[in-house]
């Protein structure tokens, strides 16, 4: 009985979660500038179009970029904080973990608006770079938890034994270490990098004109006859993204089953 | 010949000290245990020999070269992990030969090394095996067989027993000793098992908050404890509060309360005990005896153990019952009798 | 073992929201194992450094050059020489700024309340009811890996005057007039963020039940609790640090939501980051923008701390 109606729950949920999201797909291959119904017809052209967008591709290039580098900047910084506050005993780790912490709590915006303040006080330029700092702000914390986890849950023994059977730090860094966070990274990474990625805000205020994907986005919204072709890129992206996380699922299988056969 | 030789070391973690100035000689090829309830600092101790702690004060030298400096990959002990530690990524077969890297065997030379290893703790062919598959007694197998085949001066073992179930203890016991013996190598066992101590060790250190109370071998242990922290820690004892009234030729006369005025060998007491000296009688439950007189008591519980039964008396004039091991089973009254060449007399803890 | 199943399933999908607030009891602010001690101490701090300078670089020193504007007066294209505490004067004083932060806080806080509400029972769900966890878990977060700005933009088609909703109740003759209240107020922008949001409401809860030993559970039942007691009297308190996490990873950035209230919030449903966008894109008035900046980055820290002060107590009451 009442799992029934839980389930039911689950499922009027589920289609609040995924109709307006839907949207975007279903009306990317209407045949029709105006979002409405009755749909009338199919085509690929948005698709297209949107291929033969190089303002779009611009954009991406520099998505990619900023959010290429963001992630793998904001993982090193969370490996080595997450490494630091759970291996050492530190006076102020906690006040340490609090202060990397403190973006969670402080609205994008306001993020986005000190950095261009700083960066306005110290005449640098609105660049990607400057971007990828708001970013950096923005993950490092999401990172750190991510990390976090991930430290709690392995064995400092493991570590002392590789030491004990003649590795030194280092080497048991690379036989030991890596290995065994390697799940928790690759989630960093996969986490920094679609916060990056969508990051619409800090962007806003730092890009200056170049030009990141959201920022096109926004720009286009403006233009109801490109309605359409940005709704195809937003399926697109959630195509993308949906294969991604599948393919990291299914190399991390991989890696498992090799290594128990392999000896 | 003396092989492993912790002189004077203390350690503490910023509160008492955990280790305090303790010192010990082990031998070559000697299987050593270090004994004492959770929080003793045995494992301290055990963490320093290996290099994961330094001590505070003191030095720890193998073979004659002093280990203070030395890191702990460079050390040549092993240690056998309380938890294992077995790599998760790794299956039995790279666990094993993970130590053997730095020694750039050829492959056939590492298989044949690791095979026989794993043939010697009875791991035949569960090489390929993933280490998330194997059952609690083989994780600790892995864990012995990895720190093994590096042939380390001294290995080290952490409750190595204490994970596992009754049954597969004590299979494990035997199996441990003749390892031990097959590959010669120094033991040094830390554990709270005093059982495990007794039946495994040449020689047992039985520590009590951070000190070393007595090193002794099993039987001496069990009958000549030198203080009241070591009766009881093994096996169970029956003490009894007396005065010293004289020590001449051999034998010393005690007053001893509620049992009188007794008799007993002097070499039963423990060292440094003096004419007038407060001390107490320490005698194992099964030296008491059931008797036709004797000190008069109620039995006033009883547990059946098999072969003997285990008694409480109740005796007039002390609060704790004596504890009585026999095979007889006597009801309501009784009398005890105390024989004084089984008395031990041990300082009194104040 | 653990390390490799409980992985990296959960931590994708978990999306990093195995959460806990930094003023929690973070077991990682106690520090590593009783075993280093003074001689590696170094070597943590030498870790944690760079982290600590990035952050300091790129969080600090703006906010600290964001105050010492705040305390400025604009001129022209400059700031006038001197300390002046007008900017304070007027974004507490102006009423209208006034109504501003007061509805930004009220949306935030009725889009917090109802995204938690409408996740609980999903993630309870998920915990303890569906056969297929992971199926469920992947369902529940695949809506969220697309841009935001067309989620929010998404429910502008919606609900807008020529929208799907409109049209669609057009076609089937329910209506012959398109219905104008469904977008730009207030209540768009609830809807909106309730959905944008979901999946940080979502997981920590998750993550939170999926923690509770069942054999709890089983002892409130053998002790004579009906499921509902069960649930009230050890479920429910038992997943309230999901529902902080979640609270106050949703009010936080909601509050200074900018996207949400520019596409579908008309202007009765203008927010605060809208008013402090403008000082700096529009009117250029940087010091006010600073001062609007701070008051609000403090109320929402005030509101937050209290609320997860206020909702520890009341735990620490009810037990």
């Amino acid at each position: 009985m009442k799992n029934k109606s839980l389930l039911l729950y689950a499922f009027a949920y589920l289609a609040f979660l995924y109709v307006p999201v839907l949207v975007l797909p279903v009306f990317s291959f209407n045949d029709s500038q105006f979002i409405a119904f009755p749909l009338s017809g199919f085509t690929t052209r948005w698709y297209g179009a949107l291929a033969g967008d190089s303002a779009m591709q611009h954009a991406l290039g520099n998505s990619l970029k900023v959010g290429i580098v963001t992630a793998l900047l904001s993982t090193m910084l969370g490996l080595a904080a997450a490494r630091a506050v759970t291996r050492y005993r530190l006076r102020g780790a906690g006040a340490a973990l609090g202060f990397i912490s403190l973006p969670l709590f402080i609205p994008d915006i306001v993020l986005g608006l000190s950095l261009l303040m700083l960066l306005g006080a110290m005449g640098l330029p609105l660049s990607l770079a400057a971007v990828m700092l708001g970013h950096l702000l923005v993950c490092v914390p999401f990172a750190l938890t991510v990390l976090i986890a991930r430290f709690e849950g392995f064995d400092r023994n493991l570590e002392e034994a590789s030491a004990d059977l003649g590795e030194d730090g280092w080497m048991t860094f690379w036989r030991i270490t890596a290995p065994l966070m390697l799940p928790g990274i690759i989630a960093s990474l996969l986490l920094t990098f679609i916060t990056s990625f969508d990051e619409f805000l800090v962007a806003f205020f730092l890009s200056g004109t170049e030009a990141t994907l959201p920022i096109y986005i926004w720009g286009q919204l403006r233009f109801p006859e490109r309605l359409p072709m940005v709704l195809a890129l937003g399926a697109v992206i959630l195509a993308v993204s949906v294969v991604l996380v599948i393919c990291a699922e299914h190399v991390r299988n991989l890696g498992v089953k090799n290594r128990v056969v392999g000896a | 010949m003396i092989f492993l030789t912790v002189s004077n070391v203390s350690k503490s973690f910023g509160g008492p000290p955990v280790v305090n100035d303790v010192s010990l000689d082990v031998m070559r090829g000697e299987f050593f245990a270090l004994l004492g309830p959770s929080g003793c600092g045995k494992t301290t101790l055990l963490r320093m020999i290996a290099g994961f702690e330094t001590p505070d004060r003191g030095t720890i030298a193998i073979d004659g070269e002093p280990m203070n400096a030395v890191p702990p990959h460079l050390r040549p002990t092993n240690m056998v992990f309380q938890s294992y530690a077995i790599f998760p990524h790794l299956n039995v077969f790279d666990n094993i030969a993970y130590g053997l890297r730095k020694l750039k065997l050829s492959k056939d030379q590492l298989h044949a090394r690791v095979e026989a290893m794993l043939a010697t703790v009875r791991l035949d062919g569960l090489g390929n095996r993933a280490s998330d598959q194997l059952s609690g007694g083989q994780r600790q197998r892995v864990a012995l067989a990895r720190a093994l085949v590096r042939e380390p001066k001294v290995l080290l073992l952490d409750e190595p027993l204490g994970a596992l179930d009754k049954r597969l203890r004590e299979t494990m016991q035997v199996e441990l000793r003749a390892i031990q013996r097959k590959v010669g190598i120094t033991f040094l066992l830390v554990t709270h098992d005093q059982e495990e101590a007794l039946s495994l060790s040449d020689r047992v250190a039985v520590m009590h908050q951070g000190r070393i109370l007595q090193v002794a071998d099993s039987r001496t242990l069990y009958e000549r404890p030198n203080c009241r922290e070591v009766a009881d820690f093994i096996g169970e004892m029956n003490f009894f509060h007396a005065t010293v009234r004289e020590i001449a030729g051999g034998s010393a006369s005690l007053n001893a309360g509620l049992l009188g005025l007794v008799t007993m060998p002097a070499a039963n007491l423990a060292p440094g005990i003096k004419t007038d000296d407060h001390i107490l009688l320490a005698i194992r439950p099964e030296h008491v005896r059931f008797a036709a007189s004797g000190v008069a008591g109620d039995i006033a519980a009883s547990t059946f153990l098999g072969e003997r039964s285990h008694f409480h008396v109740r005796i007039a004039g002390r609060s704790e019952p004596v504890f009585v091991s026999g095979s007889v089973a006597p009801t309501g009254a009784v009398h005890l009798e105390f024989p004084p060449e089984k008395l031990i007399g041990l300082p009194a803890s104040d | 073992m653990t390390q490799r199943q409980g992985g990296f399933k959960q931590q994708i999908l978990r999306f990093g929201l195995r959460w806990t607030p930094p003023f929690s009891d973070n077991p990682a602010a106690k520090g590593g194992d009783v075993a280093d001690n003074g001689r590696n101490a170094g070597e943590g701090y030498a870790l944690l450094t760079p982290t600590l300078v990035v952050m300091g670089l790129a969080l600090a020193a703006p906010l600290a050059l964001m105050a010492v504007t705040s305390l400025k007066d604009q001129s022209g294209m400059g700031f006038a020489a001197g300390w002046t505490l007008d900017q304070y004067g007027a974004v507490l004083g102006r009423a209208s700024y006034r109504l501003l932060f007061l509805r930004s806080v009220a949306i935030s806080a009725v889009v917090t309340l109802v995204t938690v509400a409408l996740a609980y029972p999903m993630a309870y769900f998920v915990a303890f009811h569906a056969r297929r966890k992971f199926f469920w878990l992947v369902a529940l977060t695949i809506p969220f890996w697309t841009s935001y700005l067309l989620r929010v933009f998404a429910w502008k088609i919606i609900l807008g005057y020529g929208g799907v909703i409109n049209s669609g109740l057009m076609r089937l003759h329910l209506i012959d007039q398109p219905l104008g209240v469904l977008l730009y107020n207030p209540f768009a922008v609830v809807v909106t963020l309730a959905h944008a949001w979901a999946a940080f409401a979502i997981l920590p809860i998750y993550v939170s039940l999926e923690k509770i030993d069942r054999s709890l559970l089983e002892a409130a039942s053998d002790l004579g609790d009906s499921a509902l007691r069960r649930f009230l009297r050890i479920t429910l308190p038992l997943s309230m640090p999901g529902v902080i996490g979640a609270a106050v990873l949703i009010f936080v950035p909601t509050t200074g939501d900018f996207v949400t209230p520019s596409l579908v919030g008309g202007p009765a449903g203008t927010m605060i980051a809208n008013l402090i966008e403008v000082q700096f894109n529009g009117v250029g008035n940087w010091p006010l923008g600073a001062a609007l900046s701070l008051v609000s980055m403090a109320m929402v820290a005030v509101i937050a701390g209290l609320f997860v002060a206020s909702a520890r107590a009341a735990a620490k009451a009810a037990r």
